[in-house]
């Protein structure tokens, strides 16, 4: 456990000293979805309706941007013979990478979804749960993204690679956290949508893992 | 020769179809050096990674003091110190704090003034602070080979350790081996120059062979 709490921690710190690869990703997340409002054109009712779909697609994006360096960086430098040969479950490191990412992606894309949802014309109820949906749905784009760059390691173009693998993964979280929006704002059934989000982020939570590791022990190879 | 600890038995490994090398056996008591040569591309890195069971062989089996290293393989890794031609060090980390880094993900305790004597051995103690990428190639080499004594595991494995080391850090480097063996470690280090080691044995890994369908 102590090796993965220091996983995590390492990769913070090396995020931490090297803040705009994070900003460049909050920056296109806000970038992306202003665009819409400008595209479409002011109509107030369009774009309330669309909103959660948009911040969605957008925060899916995102993540992907971030996501070929998760293990592409320990594999160029050496460091993933270094965790392959840790004394402890690869399996646990695999998540403690993702959780690393989730921490400097999903987290800050949730706070700042509601934000961007006031350009929108959101309502304030309608706000709190696209955050909330966002920080139940975030933990699985890490963890399938997570299982795409580890399968796309080494690849040439491994960017366009991983985002064919992952994003057709990550469907249902995004029909499920942009339909709770929706069922919000349309009095329709908010909690078994975040219910089924936050079983499909078990699901990954609970498969994921396993692949990743997999995945990296065939990189060392 | 006291009681080997380290056997490895009838060892084959194939990489991209074509043999790297066959029916390879030896074994390694206390405090004893194992220096493997041969032309490039005869299987020196592959055999290190074999060891480290970072490559599955073919055949062939590897057993620490009788038992089967693939039986209880965290164990197996948590003896071995690793050392690849590539540093394994982060470019945006210090030279402490790579060191440090590394012994928490090996899931041991912090170094504290352990990582002053290894920092002290090979006279990193003015680079500590510096970030990796400010450093040479040299200096980046001798980081690494301070995280492998820093493990204290008792199996060395080293590809090339010598690469980029200047005479002074080349004789830090020989002092902490002939310790290490001293002490009873053993280390297999793959090597075109001479460690050093009084009695040091020498595997010569042939040449590599044509592919065979």
């Amino acid at each position: 456990m102590s090796g993965f709490v220091a996983l995590v921690a390492r990769d913070l710190r090396l995020v931490w000293r090297r803040p705009g690869d994070v900003a460049v990703v909050l920056a296109f997340f806000v970038v992306a979805t202003t665009l819409f409002p400008l595209g479409i054109g002011p109509e107030a009712n369009v774009l309330a309706r669309i909103a959660a779909g948009v911040l969605w697609c957008a925060a899916l994006f995102a993540a992907l941007l971030s996501l070929d360096r998760l293990f592409a960086a320990d594999f160029e430098d050496g460091t993933l013979d270094l965790l392959l040969l840790a004394p402890w479950p690869l399996e646990l490191a695999a998540l403690a990478k993702c959780c690393a990412h989730w921490i400097v992606t999903g987290l800050p894309l949730a706070v700042l979804a509601p934000l961007l949802g006031v350009a929108f014309g959101l309502e304030p109820a309608v706000l709190l749960a696209l955050s909330a949906t966002l920080l139940v749905g975030t933990p699985t784009l890490s963890l399938i993204g997570g299982l795409a760059a580890a399968l796309t390691l080494g690849a040439r173009k491994s960017g366009a690679l991983l985002a064919l693998l992952a994003l057709p993964l990550c469907v249902p979280t995004l029909i499920f956290g942009a339909g709770a929006v929706e069922a919000l704002a349309t009095g329709g059934d908010f909690r078994a949508h975040i219910a089924v989000l936050a079983a499909l982020a078990l699901v990954a939570l609970a498969t994921t893992p396993w692949a990743i590791a997999a995945a990296l022990r065939q990189a060392g190879e | 020769m006291a009681t080997p600890l380290l056997e490895v038995a009838d060892l084959a490994c194939r990489r991209g179809g074509r043999r790297v090398f066959e029916r390879l056996s030896f074994s390694l008591g206390p405090g004893e050096l194992l220096a493997l040569t041969g032309r490039n591309g005869s299987g020196k890195t592959t055999l290190l990674r074999a060891l480290a069971l970072l490559i599955r062989p073919d055949t062939g089996s590897i057993h620490w003091q009788g038992t089967d290293v693939a039986a209880e393989p965290d164990a197996w890794r948590g003896r071995l110190a690793w050392l690849g031609h590539l540093e394994g060090l982060k470019a945006d980390l210090s030279v402490a704090e790579n060191l440090l880094a590394a012994e928490r993900l090996r899931g041991a305790p912090p170094a504290g003034d352990r990582l002053d004597s290894a920092l002290v051995a090979f006279d990193l103690s003015v680079l500590a602070r510096r970030a990796m990428r400010t450093l040479s190639a040299g200096q980046r080499r001798r980081t690494a080979l301070a995280r492998v004594v820093l493990t204290q595991a008792p199996l060395w494995l080293l590809d090339e350790p010598l690469n980029a080391l200047d005479a002074p850090a080349q004789a830090a480097f020989r002092g902490a081996l002939a310790s290490h063996l001293a002490s009873g470690g053993l280390a297999i280090a793959a090597t075109h120059a001479d460690l050093g080691v009084a009695g040091a044995r020498t595997l010569e890994l042939g040449e590599p062979q044509k592919a065979s369908a």
